[in-house]
This record gives C-alpha cells, structure tokens and sequence, in this order.
C-alpha cells in the first residue's frame, strides 16, 4: 500500500531543511509561501533526502478570494505519497514559479493551469495556451468565466 | 570534406492524420530526413469536461468520463467512482468489486489489443493485423453489450457499484474467452514478436530512459518499459486486487519494441487476473443504495488507478453540494506525450510514426 504522509509530517520533513518554508499544515497538505516554492520542490525531489521523484498531478482551484495550486507528489522507490500546497492571491495577475526545471512533468501540466485557469507560471520556458487557441478571451475553469 | 548541411523544414503533421488516432497536430522540424524539433499542438477535441462535471451531479458526470478515454471507458468509470466513493465514504459490495475488476481487466485487454494492432497499422502492415486485434476485440465488446448494453461507451459503473449483475450468459461466454486467449496470444505473438521487419524498425527506437521516464511523469506501459517497475494496481492495490496473484511485466531498454512486448505481456496477465476473479466470486448485492444526489461532506480527494494507459486519477473537491466544485482529470494519455520532443529528436519520420505510435494515446483523452 501506498504510505500517504500527512501534510505534519511532510512540514516536520521540509522544515529540517528548511526553516520558515511551510505555514501550516493539517492532516492532509502542508502550505507552503508562494515566493518559497520552487526551493521547497527542490528539497522534496533531493534523492538522497525525501526522493519525491514522481510528480503525480498539478491541479488549480479557484476559491475565488484567492487560487489554490496543489501538488500531489510521489516516490516510487519508498511508494510514499505527500501533498504541497501553495495559496495564490489576486485575481489580475496570478503568478508562481514554475517548477518544470525540477521535474519534466510539470512542462504540459502547467501550460493546462496557465491555459484554463490563468496562473502565470514563472520561468516556464513555453508558457503557451494548450488546448485553446492563441487570443482565446478569459481562462475557462475560473468561477467568473462567463461562456 | 565538410557535411553538407540544409535548411530546415517545418512541417505540418495533422491534425487530420491517419496515424494521429485522432485530431492531433505536431508540428515537426526537420535537417534533411532528421527531426530537430518537435511541437505538439493539442486541443482539436477539447470539449471542457472538467468545467461540464462542476454543473452535473455525481452520478451524472459517469457519462462525462466515458468520452474520455473512447477505447477504454470502464477504467475511466472505475477511477471515477473510487473518488466519489473515497469522497463521500460510500461502501462498495465484494461482488461489485469482483466485477470491476474483471471488466476492467477485459478494458485493458481490449485497450492493449487497438494499441497493438494501430502499432502494426503504422509500421505498414496495413489493416491486416489491426483486424486480428479487432477480431479478438469484438469478443470483448459483445461481454460489455452483456453487461450493460452498451459496447463503448458504457457507463456501466456507479458509486457504491455497478449498474447491474452480469447476467447468467455472460459467464459462459466469459469462460469460453478466457479459455480462448492465451492461444489466440501465441498466434498475434506468432506474426509479430519475431517478425524480422517488426525488429528492425522497433529495437532501439524510441529509446526513453528510466530517470527520464520517471521525471517527466509517464506512467503505465511506457514507464514500464524503461524498466520501472510502477503498477498501481500492486503498489497501491484497490478493489480486490490484493487477492489475486499477477506479475508486472517490464522491459528492459525502454525502446518501441518494448512497448509492444510490456503490452502483450500484460494482456496475459489480465486473462491471469480475470480467471482468478471468476473463481472466487460469490453471489451478493452489486451495488450499496445511494441517493441519487449524492452530497459528500465538504472536504477534497486524490484517487488513481493503473488504467491501460497509466495511472487516471481524478482530484475531486466538494463543497457540500449536489455537484463537484473541482474535478480535475490526471489524464496518462496527456502527460505521456511530455518527453515527446526528447523521444523523437534525431529520428526520421518513419520512426515518429511508430514512436508515436507506441506511446498510445487516445485524444479523447489528451484534449479532454
């Protein structure tokens, strides 16, 4: 079975590493600061650390005051799993780092988030809207999209 | 002597494209016959099932999920159900799981089948082989017709079970297929395993390393054939599959052929899974009483499983309501393509059509 670490543990985990890098955390995700991301996905994927190798799923939620990017991390060779959380203020011009750099995976699944949901990833090397065309007005899976 | 170099080419793959299995655009770049660079261009049959499931109820969004992955709805279904399921802590009867568990094991037979007989279909060995595939294939269909009355999109599956007991003929028929299989395997294996053009243009083709593969977020067979060995069905086992016995087959270069072989030797695998299954059923109830608007508690989920492609999940988040707030699809066939560019750098056209090819995607499912 796949051992699911519970957001407490996982904040236990990064803040050795790192101090200040998770707000809080319950049982199921730990936040994290959005400007902390990209270092906190670094510690996470450090093979002879945490070894999160697999990034399954980046996901975008709209709640409206503010965006929610989730990340639902894996390691294969622990077969562990864990959730990091990063709150996305503003409805203009949200933005966050991009961690593509860190693991591929994320190069296709955060043009998705850009596409549908319009949050800017920084630093991604082809931020381009993927499954709808160039000059497309609005980001659909928003709650104020009007069709 | 200096290597005469020429300008580069952009051309257009797609989106009407018979080797695209379905509306998919690459625009490819190519020096001379060399591909130097590759864009995917997706999108043509997005139809915005995400944003349709957060105005559908529960039970209703079943249906959504079958036009995803066209060619292997009951595992769509599955992965579905098990979030809502996991959600709102609905209980699923043992004979319902059994059930699952076999149709979605005959799912991935027929997926792995169109896999292999389009494989062959790209190679140039045209229609011939798609149709011993598709012979097989059609068996398959006929069970679901039983089961639910529908061939591909089935919607066959609801939270807390499935729809309704396979009927008293659909064992039989079951039983004559799966004593069927393994030799109707032999003779596909027969005309392609050690078929000399099959070696030549697939051994070596393609190669996708295993640190590669796991970084870039391929899952199922592909990831499996760079020698990971990553199933979710027994890393993290659901429904009964911790009561059957089955191997994870693995290749060993992560090359085209590899594919090929993984996906073969998982159909025997399935046939293994199935018969198991058939033995330790018992008769019960198929499905726990659920409203029909299901209201799960405010709270979200995470759920996968090992569909034929890879690992479908859905991230499922609830606010009380009769529908999702979020719904959003971990689709294999999408992030498989992520290392497309890397597979087929420094490859002719030829090869990126089997490339392609063996990744197996289904665009139902890419442009969701």
């Amino acid at each position: 079975m796949t051992k699911i670490i519970t957001g407490d543990e996982i904040s236990k985990s990064i803040g050795d590493a790192s101090k200040d890098a998770v707000l809080y955390s319950d049982e199921t995700a730990a936040w994290v600061p959005l400007e902390k991301i990209h270092e906190v996905c670094e510690i996470l994927k450090d093979p002879d650390g945490l070894d999160y190798s697999f990034l399954t799923a980046i996901s975008a939620v709209d709640y409206i005051e503010y965006f929610e990017v989730v990340y639902h991390l894996a390691s294969l060779r622990k077969n562990q799993s864990c959730v990091i959380k990063v709150k996305c203020n503003g409805r203009e011009n949200p933005s966050i780092d991009s961690v593509s750099d860190i693991w591929q995976a994320a190069d296709l699944q955060e043009r998705e988030i850009w596409d549908l949901m319009g949050i800017e990833f920084k630093n991604h090397p082809n931020l381009k809207r993927i499954l709808l065309w160039e000059g497309f007005d609005g980001h659909p899976l928003r709650k104020d999209f009007i069709g | 002597m200096s290597t005469i170099r020429t300008e580069p080419v952009t051309i257009n793959l797609g989106p009407q494209h018979p080797s695209t299995h379905g509306v998919f655009r690459l625009r490819v770049t190519f020096d001379g016959e060399e591909i130097i660079d590759v864009e995917p261009v997706f999108g043509y049959l997005h139809r915005g099932t995400e944003k349709l499931a957060e105005s559908r109820n529960y039970v209703q969004i079943v249906t959504l999920t079958d036009r995803m992955d066209y060619v292997a709805s009951m595992s769509n279904n599955l992965a579905y159900v098990r979030t809502v399921e996991k959600l709102a802590g609905i209980d699923v009867p043992e004979r319902a799981q059994y059930i699952r568990v076999i149709s979605v094991e005959l799912q991935r037979i027929a997926s792995h089948l169109m896999a292999t007989g389009f494989l062959l279909n790209d190679l140039g060995a045209l229609a011939t082989p798609l149709v011993y595939c598709f012979r097989e294939r059609e068996r398959i269909l006929d069970l679901f017709e039983m089961l639910c009355g529908a061939r591909i999109t089935l919607s066959y599956m609801r939270p807390g079970g499935v729809f309704q007991d396979a009927p008293d003929d659909f064992w039989n028929s079951l039983n004559t297929l799966i004593s069927d299989f393994p030799n109707y395997l032999d003779e596909l294996e027969s005309l392609i395993t050690t078929n000399e053009i099959v070696l030549a243009r697939t051994i070596g083709v393609g190669l996708l390393s295993d640190t590669q593969a796991v970084d870039s977020g391929v899952t199922g067979p592909v990831l499996r054939a760079a020698s990971v060995k990553w199933d979710l069905r027994k890393a993290n086992p659901y429904e009964v599959y911790d009561r059957v016995k089955f191997d994870v087959p693995i290749g060993n270069s992560g090359d085209t052929y590899d594919r090929y072989y993984v996906r073969l030797q998982e159909m025997r695998e399935s046939i293994k899974i199935i018969s198991q299954c058939i033995e330790q059923i018992e008769p019960g109830p198929v499905r726990t009483e659920t409203p029909y608007f299901i209201r799960p508690p405010v709270g979200e989920t995470y759920s996968s499983v090992e569909g034929p492609k890879g690992e479908l999940g859905f991230y499922m988040v609830s606010d009380g309501g009769i529908s999702p707030y979020r719904c959003k699809v971990r689709a294999p066939s999408f992030i498989n393509l992520t290392p497309l560019k890397d597979m087929l750098t420094g490859w002719k056209m030829g090869d990126l059509i089997i490339i392609l090819g063996s990744i197996d995607i289904v665009l139902g499912e890419v442009d969701r």
